[in-house]
């Protein structure tokens, strides 16, 4: 008999709800008026994020449907992320959407179904409740890529991430339904155990489970060699959209396969440890590599994307290495994927300012910002150098604890995974330099572009202060983003 | 005054930041007032590092004094440690005047684009930085100090830098030199310094496996020194090598430099010569041989031939250089060269030479580079072979460059000789258990480059100094030194006086600390 607690989940009921009256308010309101749609998402997304305080405060688990939906501490941290990443995009995205002037309210509403399924997956302890939480996630994200209907590139991006979101989902399926198969258990406990009973950790079959879930995975979280869609996906799809898949459908990737690897498969290190390490190397090597030619910032920022992402994995294969790695890659992937997550926000909400002003995302059009918007590009170079990983900007504390997780192994595989890591850092901060250096170095462009004023820019910029202040606080207070780590890391079981 | 003890260093490191955030609240158009304020809170930083150093107990130079130790990232391990002692003050007191000198000297020289307040936040930040690294005690701390001098470095000679186009093998167009040299700069640093942390961190965790929990204090990873030895340690201090070597800059990680202090605006090549260069050299004395002094003996020759090879190498690219600051840059090759063969020796003599080698390169190559900067001011241009007669035109500036590069060529009775001299002494007496022929060698090769220094110096004076003025100066007003100038450099000249005659001034303070040193790394092996 299972009990509802409604506290627990009260977070995914708001934001349903915010859902259920953005479709219903949209239909009654006047064009002119759809503000009050963004305005909707907004205080629902605020509202969500209260009965996650209050669960935060008190402290308990819950536990329902079996154990199939959990609520801990690994859970409340990365709703409480989703949320914030949600309720920036939302910022992001009113001005935007504003200014294209048609569905405002499906926009709104396909964001928040969105993000309702990034929040249910943070507590999915069954690969069913996992992977309905995890297509919610991207589903919608298919229709808001292609929402530009008139641009053919955006056709492009909606149809390619489709097929491509559909082929990675297949192969997951498959690989789940093998380790289903082989196990008998759908809960993630139940697979370890039964796992550990039957000594099942070196099955071939098991190992071939694995790498089709991590494959599935490579393409949610576009790791090389799964990230062709990216680049192009990115590219195409409306700005705030290319955010939110940038952030928190790459975030959802990343919780899903935490909670399979760490929850399900700790066991199976000899399977999954060789193929991330290989996957977070190859990543970061080959994104950077083809960002150094990349003269679109969007395009730019897709590389710079997946080459996070690789030095996100990097944790993933130190913890498989080390003998009690575990909880340290996972409070260092949870660590790195917060601050990566405010921070690549505010570098693409600093785009979207920039781009309406300039009206073009090619680098060299962005000569000259700084001196004719200083705050422009000081934002532009605070974000970008974070992303670099400079100190005393957040970033710097990301890759801190991304090395700290994987040398903490001592073995030859930990120090060699590091070593490209650190090239990689220097690579990746060459074209991060690159595009600070047009905006500042470079003489401004004959003809000063003027603040175009298409639709409010208030909520784009209270969304670049936010994550500003964000990124500098946690730079020279590490501590506060520690608390997200050491609080997710309590999932190792 | 106890208040002052805790909190003098941190108001010596994180008053010249608060002064850049103040900075930037006073309107961009009141460059007078943004001036004014950044003088003052120099001032005052340099007047806390007086401070400091008057309430400095110099019988006990040897032990971390105005130590503060609070936890900052107590996830981590890693701790807001800071203390000075007598290796770190002299060098934290240089570091605050020149900053000091710096403002002053630029009140009235502005490269293009000017914009006063921009450049002085940029200087303010630095100074932070570099302030913080030589007081850090934690390897996280004294990591983010390192690295925070890069980023207003970078922008100073990407913005404010020399803007000629230049050729540069590898690219199809020509580039500007700022923007070229800049990225060189911070790619090269950014490159050891990814590996120095890779190496921080791994003694983070080997520390611990004494059964104590890890720890990133330096004192206290002093303490445990016994516990990182072999391999590990060997490819630790390889890690931290690249680090320093890059920041130094030795032989062969030195190319940013000629690049970077070239295109940099006149501040930015002072502050890069006078304090930027120190913060690898000091790291080698602060973290690397202390913690790893076994290793650092393994090391220590490949150290010494690379030193000598910086030696002649700067010496002789010297001798090949049109560009007065061009050749400037090249002679701080050369210097540290010295200050690392110094410290290659792991003597007391050595050390010492080092220190008082990085603080007389800091006064001479500072007042140099602020003498090449004030003659491109006048004549627009560094060719050598456009200037000449310069004695004859602005006298008083003629004198001074002349009395500078006799300090730079290792004049007896000026602050340049006692590093050079007593690098050369400590490399004919190097640490027992280190080959003393090879040491020995190193020496007399050391020692024909302190000829080749006078060659070049000489010869950059006979060609910028001496002789007929060109023609085509001919009718042009030159206005010798002004008053600004005068201000900053007189403290300079003062002290390279003062250090020559009397060298105790900064020796009397490190000696303790640098015996103490060698005492605890190498008492083991009987050093």
């Amino acid at each position: 008999m299972t009990r509802i607690d409604w506290l627990a989940i009260a977070p995914e009921v708001v934001v349903a709800a915010a859902l259920l009256v953005v479709l219903a308010v949209d239909l009654f309101l006047p064009r002119e008026r759809k503000y009050w749609v963004a305005a909707l998402a907004v205080v629902g997304t605020t509202l969500a994020m209260v009965p996650v305080i209050l669960m935060a405060v008190s402290g308990d688990n819950y536990s329902m449907f079996d154990g199939s939906y959990v609520v801990d501490d690994f859970a409340l941290v990365l709703k409480g992320v989703f949320l914030v990443a949600g309720y920036l995009v939302l910022l992001i995205s009113v001005s935007y959407i504003e200014s294209d002037r048609y569905y405002q309210g499906e926009y709104y509403l396909l964001l928040l179904s969105s993000l309702l399924g990034s929040m249910v997956l943070t507590s999915a302890r069954d690969l069913v409740v996992l992977f309905v939480a995890l297509e919610l996630t991207t589903g919608p994200l298919f229709l808001l890529a292609g929402w530009r209907k008139g641009d053919l590139r955006s056709n492009e991006a909606s149809l390619k991430f489709f097929i491509i979101g559909v082929l990675s989902t297949g192969l997951m399926l498959y690989g789940m339904s093998l380790l289903f198969g082989l196990t008998g258990e759908l809960s993630f406990d139940g697979i370890r155990e039964a796992i550990a009973a039957g000594g099942m950790a070196s099955e071939p079959v098991l190992g071939l489970a694995v790498l089709l879930i991590l494959v599935g995975f490579g393409f949610k979280v576009s790791a090389v060699p799964f990230h062709f869609w990216a680049p192009d996906t990115y590219q195409g799809s409306p700005p705030p959209v290319t955010a939110y898949l940038s952030v928190s459908s790459k975030l959802a990737g990343f919780v899903a396969m935490l909670a399979v690897i760490y929850l399900a498969l700790p066991a199976v290190t000899d399977f999954w440890g060789p193929a991330l390490w290989l996957m977070a190397a190859v990543s970061m090597t080959v994104a950077n590599l083809s960002a150094l030619r990349q003269s679109h910032l969007i395009r730019l920022l897709a590389y710079s994307s997946v080459a996070q992402a690789g030095f996100m994995l990097v944790p993933f294969a130190g913890g498989a290495i080390a003998e009690d790695g575990l909880s340290e890659g996972l409070g260092a992937t949870v660590i790195y994927l917060v601050i990566y997550a405010v921070m690549n926000l505010g570098a693409f909400a600093v785009v979207i300012a920039g781009g309406r002003r300039i009206g073009s995302y090619e680098i060299p059009d962005w000569r000259g910002l700084g001196s004719y918007s200083p705050r422009l590009g000081v934002m532009l170079a605070v974000f970008f150098l974070s992303l670099a990983g400079l100190p005393p900007l957040a970033g710097w504390f990301a890759k801190f604890v991304m090395f700290r997780a994987v040398i903490i192994s001592t073995g030859p595989a930990g120090v060699w995974l590091a070593v490209i890591a650190a090239v990689n850092a220097v690579v990746a901060f060459y074209y991060y330099a690159r595009v600070v250096k047009t905006a500042w170095f470079d003489p401004a462009p004959d003809e000063i572009p003027e603040d175009a004023e298409t639709g409010p820019t208030g909520p784009l910029s209270l969304a670049m202060g936010l994550a500003l202040v964000a990124v500098l606080v946690v730079g020279v207070f590490p501590g506060l983003a520690t608390f997200f780590g050491d609080a997710a890391a309590a999932l190792v079981p | 005054m106890d208040l002052l003890d805790s909190w003098a260093l941190t108001l010596i490191v994180f008053l010249p930041l608060v002064g850049a955030l103040v900075a930037l609240a006073i309107p961009k158009e009141r460059e007078e007032a943004v001036k004014q304020w950044t003088l003052l809170v120099s001032v005052v930083t340099l007047v806390l590092a007086v401070v400091v150093a008057a309430r400095f107990d110099f019988g006990a130079a040897g032990g971390f004094q105005f130590e503060v130790d609070l936890p900052w990232i107590s996830a981590i391990g890693a701790n807001y440690h800071i203390g000075i002692d007598g290796i770190s003050l002299p060098l934290l007191v240089l570091s605050a005047l020149v900053v000091v000198l710096c403002v002053i000297y630029s009140w009235q020289h502005w490269d293009e684009p000017r914009n006063p307040r921009a450049f002085l936040v940029l200087m303010m930040i630095l100074a932070t930085g570099m302030n913080g690294t030589f007081v850090a005690l934690d390897l996280v701390l004294f990591f983010i100090f390192f690295e925070l001098v890069l980023l207003p470095m970078y922008f100073m000679i990407g913005i404010w830098g020399d803007r000629t186009m230049r050729k540069i093998p590898g690219f199809r167009k020509e580039v500007e030199t700022r923007l070229y040299a800049a990225i060189k700069f911070f790619i090269f640093t950014l490159f050891g310094s990814a590996f120095m942390l890779l190496g921080f961190l791994a003694l983070y965790f080997k520390s611990g496996s004494g059964g104590q929990e890890s720890t990133f204090d330096i004192p206290e990873l002093i303490a445990r020194g016994h516990l990182f030895e072999g391999t590990f340690a060997w490819l630790v201090f390889g890690a931290m090598f690249l680090g320093f070597a890059v920041k130094v800059p030795m032989w062969p990680f030195h190319t940013w430099l000629p690049d970077a202090h070239t295109a940099a605006p006149t501040v930015g090549s002072v502050l890069l010569a006078a304090i930027l260069l120190k913060l690898g050299s000091y790291a080698f004395i602060r973290i690397a041989i202390p913690i790893l002094p076994e290793t650092a003996r393994d090391w220590a020759p490949a150290i010494a031939v690379l030193a000598v090879i910086g030696i002649i190498y700067g010496s002789l690219a010297c001798l090949a250089q049109t560009d007065v600051k061009r050749l400037i840059a090249f002679s701080s090759v050369g210097h540290m060269g010295f200050v690392m063969l110094g410290i290659a020796t792991l003597t007391e003599v050595g050390i010492n030479a080092a220190i008082i080698g990085m603080v007389a390169h800091g006064l001479i190559t500072g007042l140099l580079f602020f003498l090449a900067g004030s003659i491109h001011h006048r004549y627009h241009t560094r060719e050598m072979s456009r200037l000449g007669g310069n004695l004859k035109l602005m006298p008083v500036m003629g004198g001074i460059l002349g009395f500078t590069a006799m300090a730079s060529l290792g004049l007896p009775g000026l602050a340049g000789f006692w590093g050079e001299f007593m690098a050369l002494l400590g490399s004919y007496q190097p640490l027992p258990g280190l080959s003393t022929s090879f040491f020995r060698t190193a020496m007399v090769i050391g020692a024909i480059g302190t000829v080749l220094t006078a060659g070049y110096m000489l010869w950059m004076l006979q060609k910028v100094n001496l002789g007929e003025p060109s023609s085509e100066w001919d009718g042009k007003e030159f206005h010798d030194v002004d008053r600004y100038e005068m201000v900053a450099w007189a403290p300079l000249i003062v002290l390279i006086v003062a250090v020559g005659v009397y060298p105790k001034l900064v020796l009397g303070v490190t000696t303790d600390a640098v015996v103490g040193l060698v005492e605890t790394a190498f008492r083991a092996v009987g050093g």
